[in-house]
């Protein structure tokens, strides 16, 4: 086998991400303190150049393949990892300050963020078993890292500690099920594992033994109940920008993973990999929203809704259609949006040595800033689901795929746990609005921050009203993907 | 039966014994040497499937390294024995009905039905002067570089993520420059020094 410049070219931004990442690991060892910031910007040029060569090479036309079958670069990669570049800057540009006021403003933890959107890419554009999990190990490492960066705080210790053990025990059970698979098909490509099943070959035994382990190792990295323990703690533990990196870009790394392993690979399996998801969905909706409402930190509520939301998005998943495909896409993307804004806020509202993160530090927030108020309101609309923000858009197309799909009870039981849902979203707008403050200190961000909060905001808005152009990119990516 | 099935079952048999007595032993130092054991056999049976580069990879990899550091730290770090087996026998018969079910069930799943010999069939031997270590390197290089170089990435991901989580610069460590050593002058570091000589004293006053 001869490589030529050809085969390398669709993996380009990889290749770019990379070499930047080590050279930004280097050049910062040559930085004094003071001059972190040049750091700082160097990892959001990275971005930048790798979004342009995305961009440059992002074509609408038949899937390229390349590193013998196992690297594919198609419009659904393409189109995610556009997403995960500005997911992953606006981390950065959210968390700069708090950085800076925690000491955390550090050459390492730029290069491992950098290392874990290396790990997402190789994850989205994975066409092989073994990709996807090197990709996933990647992504996993460099977290636990910067999940135990702040190291005085015990709290992160233990969320690193349990994180750390719960991911190699999922890892295993991925890695197992995997195995099954490759000892029934006898290849570890997922197009050819594709073609494999549905012309039948195969113990029907060992896939369905398989097929359990790699839905297990599925629902412990999507956060799903019952394998959602791991994330209150984690939310909680982890430092708020981390946190907020956890919270956002893993999860679109997190769908990808999803559609390929289940939709392209084991595509023939649906019937029985349905009624897992079934399972999962109504557990994980009924846990995540139940147990919201008796939180009382705004970290920890958040990560029990993030429960919630992805057991929504299982549900378009498991319509197992186009339509379902291209909303579970669209949901995803809408919640990144949505979780940026409502992590970004707490760092906003943080100060030093002061973390906003308890319910009642968001009392008054109206007396206070109005224009924060009215964002914070904006983005609890959407996570709660209400026209005409993004959220509500996102829960009607993946409702609508599970109609189709025939399972009408599922969507009646997904309306009502977002109803029981709704109680501890507006609870907070009810607590920005109607309540005296408690903490009467000014709000002062800096100014990138500042544009990048409205923008957010207003994004979650506009996409509400206008969610028609968002959703033709998700269905058209999709359907020439799948 | 031929000589090499014999081999087969023979290492397999020390390689039970051994991982058992990892368990059950109560010296951790006995336990690592036991493992040792295990590791040793193991390398045995993939020698005998012509895989003599795994083989010594194992050897000198697991054998060689991790368990020479796995026996230092057993001997550095002072293990209240006691206080790892408490619940020992509270807990084993939850532990032992887990095992059995999880044995149960991959009898049923992988038995000779499914992944038995006519189903997988045995590969073919290879011709003499075939190299294992060859084909591998082939392999690694050209098919699998790819994941090969990730792993390579997931390494650097390692070392960077320990040195982030332990280095903790103090104000008052005292660091060598190197470059400074180097140019050191001997007028720097050596004051020839002009003293009378002293007498020896006799007495003492």
């Amino acid at each position: 086998m001869n490589f030529s410049v050809r085969d390398l070219m669709p993996m380009l931004p990889e290749i770019f991400l990379l070499a930047a990442t080590c050279f930004i690991l280097i050049f910062d060892l040559f930085l004094s303190d003071r001059r972190r910031h040049v750091t700082y910007l160097l990892t959001l040029a990275a971005l930048l150049g790798c979004g342009w060569l995305s961009f440059a090479t992002i074509t609408g036309g038949a899937a390229t393949y390349t590193m013998h079958g196992m690297f594919v670069d198609d419009l659904l990669s393409g189109t995610l990892k556009l997403v995960l570049y500005v997911t992953v800057a606006a981390v950065l540009v959210y968390s700069r300050q708090y950085l800076h006021k925690r000491g955390m403003f550090r050459g390492e933890f730029f290069a491992l963020l950098l290392f874990a959107t290396l790990g997402m890419m190789v994850m989205i554009s994975a066409s092989s078993f073994l990709t996807l999990y090197m990709g996933l190990e990647l992504l996993s490492l460099s977290l636990y890292a910067l999940v135990a960066m702040q190291r005085d705080s015990a709290l992160a210790a233990e969320a690193s500690m349990k994180y750390f053990i719960l991911g190699a025990l999922a890892s295993g059970m991925l890695l197992y099920g995997m195995s099954m698979i490759y000892g029934a098909t006898g290849t570890l490509d997922i197009t050819q594992i594709g073609l494999l099943l549905q012309a039948g070959v195969g113990n029907s035994t060992v896939l369905a033994f398989g097929l359990v382990f790699i839905v297990a190792g599925i629902a412990f990295k999507l956060g799903v109940a019952p394998f959602h323990m791991w994330v209150p703690d984690v939310y909680q533990g982890a430092p708020t920008a981390v946190t907020l990196f956890i919270g956002t870009a893993t999860k679109l790394a997190a769908f990808a993973f999803v559609i390929r392993l289940l939709a392209q690979g084991l595509v023939a399996l649906a019937g029985d990999w349905q009624q897992m998801l079934v399972i999962l969905s109504v557990l994980s909706m009924a846990i995540g929203n139940i147990t919201a409402i008796a939180q009382t930190n705004l970290k920890r509520m958040l990560a029990y809704s993030t429960i919630a939301h992805m057991g929504f998005l299982l549900l378009g998943i498991l319509a197992a259609s186009m339509d379902g495909y291209s909303s579970a896409m669209f949901y995803v993307v809408a919640y990144v949006i949505t979780g940026l804004g409502s992590f970004g806020m707490i760092m906003l509202l943080s100060r030093r040595g002061f973390e906003a993160d308890r319910l009642e530090d968001l009392k008054g927030l109206n007396q206070r800033n109005p224009w924060y108020a009215f964002l914070m309101l904006l983005l609890m609309f959407s996570l709660a689901g209400v026209p005409p923000t993004i959220g509500f858009y996102a829960k009607l197309a993946v409702l609508q795929a599970v109609m189709n799909a025939g399972y009408t009870w599922l969507a009646v039981v997904a309306v009502m746990f977002s109803l029981i849902g709704a109680f501890y979203y507006l609870r907070i707008v009810k607590l920005m609005y109607f309540e005296a403050p408690v903490d009467t200190h000014d709000i002062r961000p800096a100014l990138d921050m500042r544009v990048l909060m409205g923008v957010n905001g207003l994004a979650v808005l506009a996409l509400g009203i206008l969610p028609q152009a968002l959703m033709s990119v998700c269905l058209y990516a999709v359907e020439r993907s799948l | 039966m031929n000589f090499l099935t014999g081999v087969f079952y023979m290492l397999s048999v020390i390689l039970l014994f051994a991982g058992f007595r990892v368990v059950t032993t109560r010296n951790p130092v006995h336990a690592a040497l036991f493992l040792v054991l295990a590791f040793f056999s193991a390398a045995g049976i993939w020698l005998t499937l012509e895989a003599e580069f795994l083989a010594i990879a194992l050897v000198m990899v697991y054998v060689g390294a991790v368990m020479v550091l796995f026996l230092f730290v057993v001997m550095m770090l002072d293990i209240n024995l006691d206080r790892l087996r408490e619940g020992f026998w509270q807990y084993l018969p939850l532990a032992g009905f887990v095992s059995a079910m999880l044995a149960l069930e991959m009898t049923v799943v992988l038995g000779s039905r499914t992944f038995g010999l006519s189903i997988v069939p045995s590969p073919q031997p290879h011709p003499a002067g075939y190299s294992n270590t060859r084909e591998l390197g082939r392999l690694l290089y050209t098919d699998y570089v790819y994941p090969f170089e990730l792993a390579a990435v997931i390494l650097v991901v390692a070392i960077v993520a320990a040195i982030a989580l332990t280095m903790r610069r103090r104000k008052n460590t005292r660091y060598q420059d190197p470059a400074r050593q180097v140019k050191v002058k001997r007028e720097q570091r050596v004051r020839m020094m002009q003293m009378p000589a002293e007498k020896p004293s006799s007495t003492k006053t």
